[in-house]
Order: structure tokens, then C-alpha cells, then sequence
């Protein structure tokens, strides 16, 4: 806007329409009229009256003069081309003109200012789409309880929204520094920084070290080390370093950068980097905990799995362990098997379940198994080991809980066939597959482990001819509700019949088929631990499910070996 | 690698026939020296999983739904496949240079042995394979991306009954910002259903899905989350009552099945319980092509079931029986209706 007295101001008016003066209440209110308004006549364009607010938008505009010549380029394109609206933007004025015809001789053309309105629909579409990059950061950032993801949903985010390129650094751990960055196309790196070389980044060691932010404009961008961002990216012409505040320190910090001469970070930039930084930062040090719980957790949890099976000679052995639906992947039942030790030469396995599931159970179980290990050092029989287990559990359980399991001591004996010494403490008695395809239970009995003083164990020995094969499970399997009604235990009726059609199948089969089953049976939703344990005499190869044998020479593996291929396969 | 030797047939139709006939009779070490022997011969493991182990797959499947190789048999084979995968892998080491990729099958689909195929082709690949198994449940495979963080979940389904499950698996997975990659024919031909249930991609076999992951992956992130599109419940009220009404669905139909199809007098313990399960099957597959909307699941599952019951010898008028007894109790159903009668005039 010019200091200059727009034409026309304070004079007198000159007879817009000659035949007919306006009366001067009329003329008063058009002055008065806060819309800018231009009365024109028709055959020449002339301005025969312009308001106080058509004077002030449109300076040195006058009675008198010719459209075509005002000093608004816009108004006068308007003119020329006969239009009836117009929309002039320059240098951030912002003017709307739209033209009435009043009578056959004359117009007007009604003008407003838009400019401030334009700067509030900027200013607001800018908070918009702040808030919409906050509330996405939100979204995405709490969608992950991963360091690593959430480091990169960070420098995602903070080049979609804050700048050309970015780099997350987390605190230095045994003097390295991880760090993720993101440039425009490349895909996001990661890496690992000696301590020693976070000093070379202005205002880094500070942001990582807790400090307030620096502000963008005292970091000198010229600084930035060769290593940072790579060459590709250019000259950076802005740097901003804010910290991730975390729980009570830093969980790292935030580097962006903007490229060319002529960039900066204006103050509104680094609050909403700030802004965000704080949301990363909450996210970053949130799924920091979470891995040490994940850690201390695996720790535990690696006691408490059932064991990787060993593969002993001249038997199978196959585990089968399901969890009830719960995230962490231990319960109640276990297995566990022991070799031989010292002079014995039985390899000795385990199978129970401890009432209850999760945690709790869990712990229990891992006593039950290490007291077994250590009864197995001093050569106990299953029958002992039931005994002595059940007066241990009863000198140290604080509350009441018990456990059923079946103990079994494996011996080879002559032609390939397995002989089980099986005991049981109030667990279901395992069952045997014979190699007709008949189902027997496995005739021992005893009582629940850690409830009484005395215990009855009636153990048995049961023989496997090859082919044959014991399977040891817990009632989670045989109570497994669901079927047609859904309400249905799978019964041991259902398993037997399973188990007699897995004739001939390899011990890791049945117990998968078995498994299958059952699931197939509740629908997925298992409620109870799951466990089983299977021992097989191997059939004499080469075994044949079709009845007749097939001849084990090849041609195609005598050609695929074809001289010194052979030396190599075996070396 | 230096001394030539002949090439090896290995598209030569005798090498699978002989192959099927190994794993067939459960000849697990004989299937391993083959295909070792291969593998020094010169031959990438890659094609003898793909040219070699999973053709011969397809062939169990098939013997066994024409009723040639039982269950046992057909069990048993699928087992030395997967030992000799994990000869393959034993003998094959990679440098993982790639990101990291989590593969599960959907809860309830225990079909593993493609998903296991999978993680030994992304392995060669040079990715860093987590197989989590057959029937991952929900819960476990959220936990798995919580604690791994990877680049990606490759979710395999062969049973489009499992769909329902594959969702909800996939809309977790992506909330937690995991991309998903869908395989295996239960998400329909051409993997129409997984673009519905959500997934960022679907492959059909694994080397598609190796190509698929190797190039511009991950997928640009899409910033509306599955869990707040209105798409994120498939299926409507018909989809819900199927479900809950299941096993009166099939009490009545067993209780009714003998009047309208007398043999049933006759059934014993067991064909009472095979078919109790039939009937659910029905149920199931009516459920699912009711929750992704397609008809073609429903069809096809009674086209199929047509195949493999007619080469046992149980008459076409049982299964039609079946479906009359599930479509004459469903009142206010008219999309499942639909489905039955378009399944029973074929």
C-alpha cells in the first residue's frame, strides 16, 4: 500500500449521472459501503464514481479515468476482454472483482480484498496438515514395538514431512552408536558409528547427551562430516539436531537436513520437528523396554521349551509341545528326554503335566525337570524317580500343586526291537501301535505326584518290534473340546482310532497327524497345553508303505555322482 | 565347480517318477542322496526345489485325492520332502544379504511343506528366513513381528476356509506395520481374495514370490490403516449367524439325514463321524465364501469334494443330500441360499 492520498479523497464528487444528481444521502452511503465499488459508464468505461474502499484498493484510480488504463492490470484485462469477474494475486494481495450492469448505460464493478482471508486459509491449511503428519506419526510410530522399525518409521517420517534427509542415532551401547538414515531415493540404511565420531556432528553429543535443542541457525551446516549423508545429496544448506527425549534420558537423536544454498529451518519448523521428535522418541524408548523384557523373557523361556530332541540310534524320538493360546509360548505340560550318563545305558524320558498353565506352571515345571535330571545322575528307575519326586514336591511347594506325569527308561534290544520300562503317576497311561494296526494301553498305574505321602507306581514294560511305536501325551489332547457341536472332548476313543491309522508312518508323522487332528477337531482354539511324546522302534529299511520293496539303486544318482563326485558328496 | 559332468535330467519325466516313488515309500535317505547327488552334480538348489520337490508334491496330492496312496502314505511322503529340504538347507550356505522376512501358515492351515519350500528359496535368496510353521497362531506370529521387527510376513494358505483367520492375521500384521505378502491357492485364483483381505501382495508359487519381494520392497506405506477402514470386518450378519449356528446346523442334519437319504440307516460309528465332518466342511466353506463374498469358493470346494468322494465310491446323491439338509434350515440366508442352490443345480 502507497502513503499516497488515493485520487478523488476528501473532494468533491463530480455528478456521476448528469440529468439526475444523486441525492446526497444516497452518494453518503456509497462512500460509506465497506465493499469497494466502481460505477461505469457502459459506452466509454469510464469511472464515474469510485468509494472510499475502491480508492483504497485500487490507489491512483479516479473519476474519470479509463478502465482500460487503471492501475490494476487485472481490472483492466477485465475491461478490454468484456469479462465480468476477475482475480488478481501479486505479491500476496489477493483481489476478487465481479461486475453488475445496473442499466443499459451503466455498470459496477464490486472489488474485495482477500488477502487476509487467503493467509488464514493458508496459515490453517498449513496447521492441518501439521496436524495430520502429527496424528500419522502417532499412528505409525505406536503401530510397532520394534527398535529397528520404529528407528525407520522415524527417518520415513521425517523426510515425507520435515526434510530432504534424515538420520536417527540411538545412544552409544559398549561405544558404538547405531544408526538409521533415510535420503531420497535410496532405500533407508542402517549402521553402526564408533562413539568416538558422534563429536564430529555439530550439536549431536549435546542432543544425545540430554541437553536442550540447539537451534537449527547456530549449527553450521558446513561442518557436517563427508561420512553423514552421501555425496549425492549435495551441499546441505540447513542442519537441525533435536534430541528423542526417551524414558529419563535420551533415547537418541534426530538429525535433518535441508539441501541448497538458500535453506533453512524457520523457528515453526524446528517446534513441530520438536513436536515429533518427542512422539519418535516415546515410541524408540517404549519398544526399548519392551526388547529387554523380550530379552530377560527368551532367557527364561529357553529353560522352560521343551528340549531339542536328541537322535538317539536304534530308536525315533519325536516331541510334539503346544501351547495353550497365550502369547508367551510356555505351560504346564513338558517333556524332556536324558541320554545316557555315566554307566548307564538307558536313555531316559519324561512326560507330564503340572495343573495349571502360564508362568506359575511353568516354574514348577522347570523344578519337576531339573530334580528329574538329577535323580537321573544317581541311575533312579522311573519308579524312583516318581517317588522321590513326589517327596520332594511336598517338602517344598508352598501351595497346593501337583503334578501327573509317566517316566520311561529306553533300551535297545536284539533284531531292532525297543523295550519301554514305563511308570506313571496319575497320568494317562501312554499307548502302543502295533504293527498290526491294534492299539494297546500300556498297563501302569500310580497316583498323582505331590499330594500324598504315600504313593502307589505300578510300572510296566512294554516291548516295540520295529515298526512299533509308544506314544506318551497329556489330557490336553484326549479333553481337547470342540467337533461337530463344539463342545465335544476328543476323547481317547478319537485318539486311538488316530493312532492306529498312522500304522507304518515314521514316528514325526503320526505325531504331526495326530496333532493336526486335533486342532482340526476344536477349530483352532486349543484352551489346554498340548504334549506329546513318541518312541518308535524304526522299521527295517528299506521301509515300504505300498507292501513290496523298491530297488535302491538308481541309474539317475549313479549318473548324478559320476566320478570323483562321489569323494566330494562324502567329504 | 570345476569338473564338467554331464547334465543332469532333471526335467527327465523318469527322474520324478523315481523321485515320487522314493518319497513314496518313505525312503527318506535315498530321496536325500538324490538329491545331494544332484546338487553336487551342478544343479541350483533352487531348481530342485521348484522342478524336483514341489511337482512331486503336487503329485502326492494328487494320488492321494484319487484315492491311490492313503493318508499314511501320503503323510509320510510330504514328511521325506521336508528332510530333504532341510538336507538342502544343510548343504547350502547363504549370506543373508537381504532384509529379513517372517513366514507363517495361517492358524488351522497345515498344509506347510509350500511355505517351507518358500523359506528355503528366500534363504538362497539371501534373506533372513524366520519359518514359524504350520498353523501359526494369531497371537504368536504378532508377538514373532513385536520381537523380530522384520522387513516383511509371507502368510500361506492353502484352504480357503481359513480365510477368515488369514484376515484378521493380515490386518494385525499391517497395524503393526509389517507389509504382508499372501500366498498359496486358498486366497483364489490369481489370489483375487488377498487384495480383499488386505495383503500388499500375492505371489502363487515361490518363485513368484521371491521375484516379488527381491524388487521395490517394501511397498509404499499406504497411510490408511487397514483397522480403520470400514472394509476391515469382511462378511455381514449371514456370515456371523453361519458361524454361531454351526453345530445345530449340523446336529439337525445328522438327525434328518436318514429320512432323506436311507443308507444313512445303516452308517456305523465311524461313517456317522465322517460325515458329521462332512457336513461341516460344508458349513465352513459356506462360511468362508460367505465372509470374502465369493461364490466360486463354495462351488468349487463341492466340485472338488465331488472328485474325491466319487473315486471312493460314495455316491454323488450323499453330498447333495448333505447340501439339501444345510440349505432347507437356513431361513433369512439369501446370499447362502444363493450359494447352495447355485452348487446344487450344477
Amino acid at each position: 500500500m502507497t502513503a499516497r492520498t488515493p485520487a478523488g479523497a476528501g473532494e468533491p464528487l463530480a455528478p456521476m449521472v448528469t440529468d439526475s444528481p444523486a441525492p446526497d444521502l444516497l452518494r453518503a452511503a456509497f462512500e460509506a459501503a465497506t465493499e469497494a465499488m466502481l460505477l461505469c459508464a457502459a459506452a466509454d468505461h469510464t469511472v464515474l464514481l469510485a468509494n472510499a474502499e475502491a480508492r483504497r484498493l485500487v490507489p491512483g484510480l479516479g473519476i474519470g479515468h479509463d478502465l482500460a488504463a487503471a492501475p490494476l492490470p487485472a481490472l483492466t484485462r477485465a475491461a478490454a476482454e468484456n469479462a465480468d469477474s476477475f482475480r488478481y494475486e501479486h505479491e500476496g494481495r489477493c483481489v476478487y472483482g465481479m461486475r453488475r450492469r445496473l442499466d443499459d448505460d451503466h455498470y459496477a464493478w464490486f472489488l474485495r480484498d482477500h488477502t487476509e482471508e487467503s493467509e488464514r486459509a493458508a496459515a490453517l491449511e498449513i496447521e492441518r496438515s501439521r496436524t495430520a503428519f502429527l496424528a500419522e506419526a502417532g499412528r505409525r510410530l505406536s503401530a510397532s514395538l520394534h527398535v529397528r522399525r520404529c528407528t525407520r518409521t522415524t527417518v520415513e517420517l521425517a523426510v515425507a514431512h520435515l526434510a530432504d534427509a534424515a538420520v536417527v542415532v540411538l545412544p552409544a551401547n559398549r561405544r558404538q552408536s547405531a544408526w538409521v538414515r533415510l535420503v531420497p531415493d535410496r532405500a533407508a540404511e542402517e549402521g553402526m558409528l564408533r562413539e568416538s565420531r558422534l563429536t564430529d556432528v555439530p550439536g549431536l553429543v549435546e542432543a544425545l547427551g540430554g541437553f536442550p535443542p540447539i537451534p537449527s541457525r547456530w549449527l553450521d551446516a558446513s561442518h557436517v562430516p563427508d561420512w553423514l549423508f552421501p555425496a549425492e545429496l549435495g551441499p546441505i544448506g540447513a542442519l537441525l539436531v533435536t534430541p528423542l527425549p526417551g524414558n529419563a534420558e535420551p533415547a537418541g537423536a534426530l538429525i535433518l537436513a535441508r539441501r541448497g544454498p538458500d535453506a533453512s529451518f524457520a523457528p515453526e519448523d524446528e517446534l513441530l520437528a520438536r513436536v515429533f521428535a518427542a512422539r519418535a522418541g516415546a515410541a524408540i524408548s517404549a519398544a526399548m523396554l519392551y526388547r529387554e523384557q523380550v530379552d530377560t523373557t527368551a532367557v527364561l523361556q529357553a529353560d522352560l521349551l521343551p528340549p531339542a530332541l536328541p537322535e538317539p540310534d536304534g530308536f525315533e524320538l519325536t516331541g510334539s509341545y503346544q501351547a495353550a493360546r497365550e502369547a508367551l509360548r510356555i505351560g504346564g505340560d513338558f517333556y524332556d528326554v536324558f541320554g545316557p550318563a555315566g554307566d548307564s545305558t538307558d536313555t531316559v524320558i519324561a512326560l507330564g503335566d503340572v495343573c495349571g498353565t502360564g508362568p506359575e506352571a511353568a516354574v514348577l515345571t522347570g523344578k519337576v525337570r531339573q530334580t528329574l535330571r538329577a535323580l537321573r545322575l544317581v541311575h533312579a528307575g522311573p519308579e524312583a524317580m516318581l517317588r522321590v519326586l513326589n517327596e520332594a514336591l511336598l517338602q517344598s511347594s508352598r501351595q497346593h500343586r501337583f503334578v501327573t506325569m509317566v517316566i520311561g527308561s529306553i533300551n535297545r534290544i536284539d533284531h531292532g526291537r525297543v523295550r519301554l520300562e514305563l511308570a506313571t503317576g496319575g497320568h494317562p497311561a501312554p499307548l502302543v501301535l502295533r504293527n498290526d494296526g491294534t492299539v494297546e494301553e500300556v498297563p501302569t498305574s500310580g497316583t498323582l505326584i505331590g499330594v500324598m505321602r504315600r504313593t502307589v507306581v505300578h510300572p510296566a514294560t512294554v516291548e516295540l518290534a520295529p515298526g512299533e511305536l509308544c506314544l506318551l501325551y497329556s489330557d490336553g489332547l484326549t479333553e481337547a473340546r470342540g467337533g461337530p457341536a463344539g463342545t465335544e472332548q476328543y476323547g481317547e476313543h478319537r485318539l486311538r482310532q488316530a493312532l492306529a491309522d498312522c500304522r507304518g508312518m515314521p514316528g514325526v508323522v503320526a505325531v504331526e497327524r495326530i496333532r493336526q487332528l486335533v486342532s482340526d477337531w476344536v477349530h483352532g482354539g486349543n484352551k489346554d497345553d498340548i504334549a506329546m511324546l513318541a518312541v518308535r522302534a524304526p522299521a527295517r529299511a528299506p521301509l515300504s508303505l505300498r507292501g513290496g520293496g523298491v530297488p535302491n539303486t538308481s541309474p539317475f544318482l549313479a549318473a548324478a555322482r559320476g566320478g570323483d563326485r562321489r569323494t566330494r558328496a562324502r567329504s | 565347480m570345476t569338473a564338467p559332468t554331464q547334465p543332469l535330467p532333471l526335467h527327465d519325466p523318469r527322474l520324478a517318477e523315481h523321485y515320487l516313488s522314493l518319497i513314496g515309500d518313505g525312503d527318506e535317505r535315498g530321496a536325500s542322496e538324490l538329491a545331494v547327488a544332484l546338487l553336487d552334480g551342478g544343479t541350483p538348489a533352487q531348481r530342485i526345489i521348484v522342478d524336483l520337490i514341489g511337482p512331486s508334491q503336487a503329485r502326492v496330492g494328487e494320488l492321494w485325492a484319487a484315492n491311490e496312496w492313503s493318508v499314511a502314505r501320503e503323510h509320510s511322503a510330504t514328511a521325506v520332502n521336508e528332510r530333504v529340504l532341510a538336507v538342502l538347507a544343510a548343504r547350502t550356505t547363504i549370506r543373508p544379504s537381504r532384509g529379513r522376512i517372517t513366514l507363517a501358515c495361517v492358524d488351522g492351515e497345515w498344509h506347510g511343506l509350500p511355505a517351507r519350500m518358500l523359506a528355503e528359496l528366500l534363504r538362497l535368496d539371501g534373506w533372513r528366513v524366520d519359518f514359524l510353521g504350520a498353523s501359526v497362531p494369531g497371537r504368536h506370529l504378532i508377538t514373532h513381528l513385536h520381537q523380530t521387527g522384520p522387513d516383511a510376513v509371507a502368510l500361506s494358505c492353502m484352504i480357503p476356509t481359513r480365510l477368515p483367520r488369514a484376515h484378521a492375521a493380515i490386518t494385525a500384521c499391517r497395524a503393526a506395520g509389517v507389509p504382508v505378502i499372501a500366498g498359496g491357492r486358498g486366497f483364489g485364483p490369481g489370489g483375487r481374495y488377498a487384495e480383499r483381505l488386505g495383503a500388499d501382495a500375492w505371489a502363487a508359487a515361490g518363485e513368484e514370490a521371491v521375484t516379488r519381494l527381491a524388487d521395490g520392497w517394501p511397498p509404499p506405506y499406504v497411510s490408511d490403516v487397514p483397522f480403520l477402514d470400514s472394509d476391515s470386518f469382511l462378511g455381514d450378519e449371514e456370515y456371523t449367524h453361519l458361524v454361531r449356528s454351526r453345530p445345530q446346523l449340523i446336529a439337525t442334519a445328522m438327525s434328518r439325514l436318514p429320512a432323506t437319504y436311507p443308507v444313512a440307516h445303516h452308517y456305523d460309528h465311524g461313517q456317522l463321524e465322517a460325515t458329521a465332518e462332512d457336513l461341516g466342511h460344508i458349513a465352513d466353506f459356506l462360511a468362508a465364501a460367505l465372509y470374502v463374498g465369493e461364490e466360486q469358493i463354495f462351488t468349487d470346494f463341492v466340485e472338488w469334494t465331488e472328485g474325491v468322494l466319487a473315486v471312493r465310491g460314495v455316491p454323488e446323491a450323499a453330498l447333495r443330500a448333505g447340501l439339501r439338509l444345510i440349505r432347507d434350515q437356513l431361513i433369512d440366508f439369501p446370499a447362502a441360499i444363493a450359494m447352495l442352490d447355485a452348487a446344487l443345480a450344477r
